[in-house]
């Protein structure tokens, strides 16, 4: 409050002394040395942008060591990095077919999302070119998409099994349904957006069905149709792991489930890193992928 | 088929025709009609300019003649034709360019010339066509950019290109320099003016600024206000071309013309206040 009741005397000293400070300052030191240079600025710059994310991990980590010091059950951050060097300085053993290093594992699972989610492109793609330009279609689907999506991916295991008699097949079965609705949906809708200016383009210049699709529809959906994918495949990396705890096998599922069984809970924290570190990298290399893309 | 001496004049003289053209648009608030009989003919290399106050139907005649709309009533007929539905004999030059961004300008402008010559030309003839598409319009330095990279101007130049490159008979134009500043657009009226006289094609254009209209066209066709708009008026602009900008702002002619169209559109048909 104090602040307030500064009197006209008083902000005229401090002009006064403010302008008598400045002035000789700014007579004495030489403009150039005042500047600092262009290296001195960009490695601020990188710090400024590095700083935040690794204050944000040291915080993740120092509320991790506090809950662990609380339970003793949980393992802290120092036990839990001893476990990974070990275990990450072979990644890549077999001993017998449920025993595998972590490289395997990841590997396995990697190869299952491939493969579910490479089906679900290959299907759900095509199927939302044709639901975004078809009216009749897109009404046909409607209902169908709407109550088929809100299903739980696990809800679709016993099917899977039923279906295929197998386990590696079913978890495919499940990456590819809960993968396939954000590329139909994000396709379909990017199709329905194309601005009718385009369309009226095609029309005058009469323009073929092919070259419809590959000169005006394929350019302006591609953006929206990598949403759908990596919004997919973050899905199915989502849904890899609970699926794999049911179907055993290979895999960094059964991996951590296997290490429940043997109370190796260290294990089961690195598993947690390891998913979320490729979920990333996957979601970083699709991002770019899009960028690449992008006409903008 | 010969045709008969008769027939050719008609054809000359009636290039493009509207005969008791309706147009109704039924939509989810109820039926609007926009035009009700609405005739007129073109004369074959005739510059028609068609003016009205915004929501008078002057995009939709040009629509229809496009064939991008179909009439509720009526007929409308180009080269002795019914037009049933779009063809690159008329083409359009969209008030907002309308060029594919993932292309570049000479892209954009090949996609029309493929499409009107590819089945009975060479490709090397083809790009030939693209090439002098580009140059016509003053634009083969930025012909390898794309839409984004270049001017409001610029892309309204490629547009026309794009339109003229497909040889039509008729060349359409909504509000082509509508969106563009006095200067550009002054520039782009005289470049158009001389792109016209070198073509001799037939050409309709859609435009809401009067200097721009009696500059132009050889006729002016005045729509009165929608709903149910349809011609006003006809004006005959009977200067002499080529035309200059800067001697015509002193011919009294002109601005007697001028005149007329501001006495149409301020005085008989001003528009009610919105």
């Amino acid at each position: 409050m104090s602040a307030v009741s500064i009197s006209k005397k008083d902000i005229k000293t401090i002009m006064k002394s403010d302008q008598t400070i400045v002035k000789p300052a700014a007579a004495v030191t030489p403009p150039v040395a005042a500047r600092p240079s262009m290296l001195a600025l960009k490695s601020r710059a990188f710090f400024q942008w590095l700083l935040p994310p690794v204050f944000g991990l040291l915080l993740l980590v120092a509320i991790w060591a506090l809950i662990s010091y609380q339970s003793p059950n949980l393992p802290g951050p120092l036990p839990t990095w001893q476990a990974a060097t070990e275990l990450f300085s072979d990644p890549f053993y077999i001993n017998d077919p449920n025993d595998q290093g972590i490289g395997w594992n990841i590997l396995a699972s990697l190869e299952r999302v491939a493969l579910g989610f490479g089906l679900a492109a290959l299907v759900g793609i095509p199927l939302g070119f044709i639901i975004g330009r078809f009216q009749f279609i897109s009404r046909m689907a409607a209902p169908v998409i709407g109550i088929l999506r809100p299903v739980s991916p696990l809800a679709w295991l016993p099917i899977g099994l039923l279906v295929f008699k197998a386990a590696d097949p079913a978890a495919i079965w499940v990456i590819f349904i809960s993968a396939i609705w954000p590329m139909i949906i994000n396709t379909a809708v990017g199709v329905s957006k194309v601005p009718q200016d385009y369309m009226n383009v095609a029309k005058v210049l009469n323009l073929s069905e092919w070259k419809i699709v590959t000169k005006i529809l394929f350019p302006f959906v591609l953006p929206y149709m990598m949403t759908g994918v990596r919004l997919s495949i973050g899905v199915a990396w989502l849904v890899i792991v609970a699926a794999e705890m049911l179907t055993g096998g290979v895999g960094i599922g059964f991996w951590v489930w296997d290490e429940w069984n043997n109370l190796n809970v260290e294990h089961i924290i690195i598993a947690i890193f390891v998913v979320g570190i490729v979920g990333l990298l996957l979601e970083v290399a699709l991002t770019s992928l899009a960028k690449r893309f992008s006409y903008e | 088929m010969e045709k008969t001496a008769q027939e050719k004049i008609n054809l000359q003289t009636r290039y493009v025709q509207l005969e008791n053209v309706n147009m109704t648009f039924f939509t989810k608030k109820g039926t609007f009609e926009a035009l009700k009989n609405v005739n007129f003919s073109i004369r074959e290399g005739e510059f028609i300019s068609i003016i009205g106050h915004s929501g008078c139907g002057k995009s939709t005649v040009l629509n229809l003649i496009a064939g991008l709309l179909h009439p509720t009533d009526g007929n409308l007929f180009c080269a002795g034709r019914e037009i049933a539905g779009p063809g690159p004999e008329r083409a359009v030059v969209f008030q907002n360019h309308s060029l594919l961004p993932w292309l570049t300008c000479a892209e954009n402008v090949h996609l029309a010339v493929e499409r009107v010559f590819g089945g009975k030309e060479s490709k090397a003839k083809l790009a030939q066509r693209t090439q002098a598409a580009i140059e016509l319009v003053g634009l083969a330095h930025a012909a390898e950019k794309r839409p984004n990279e270049i001017s409001g101007g610029m892309k309204q130049r490629v547009g026309i290109a794009r339109a003229l490159a497909m040889e039509p008979k008729v060349l359409l134009l909504d509000e082509p320099f509508g969106a563009l500043d006095a200067l550009t657009r002054a520039h782009l009226q005289d470049e158009l003016m001389g792109i016209m006289a070198k073509s001799g094609c037939t050409a309709v254009m859609v435009t809401h600024d009067v200097d721009e209209a009696v500059l132009l066209s050889d006729r002016i066709v005045m729509m009165t206000n929608g709903p149910a708009a349809t011609i006003g008026e006809i004006l005959e602009v009977d200067l002499a071309r080529p035309r200059k900008r800067l001697e015509l702002a002193e011919d009294s002619h002109y601005n007697h013309l001028r005149s007329e169209v501001l006495k149409f559109l301020y005085e008989r048909h001003a528009r009610k206040a919105a």
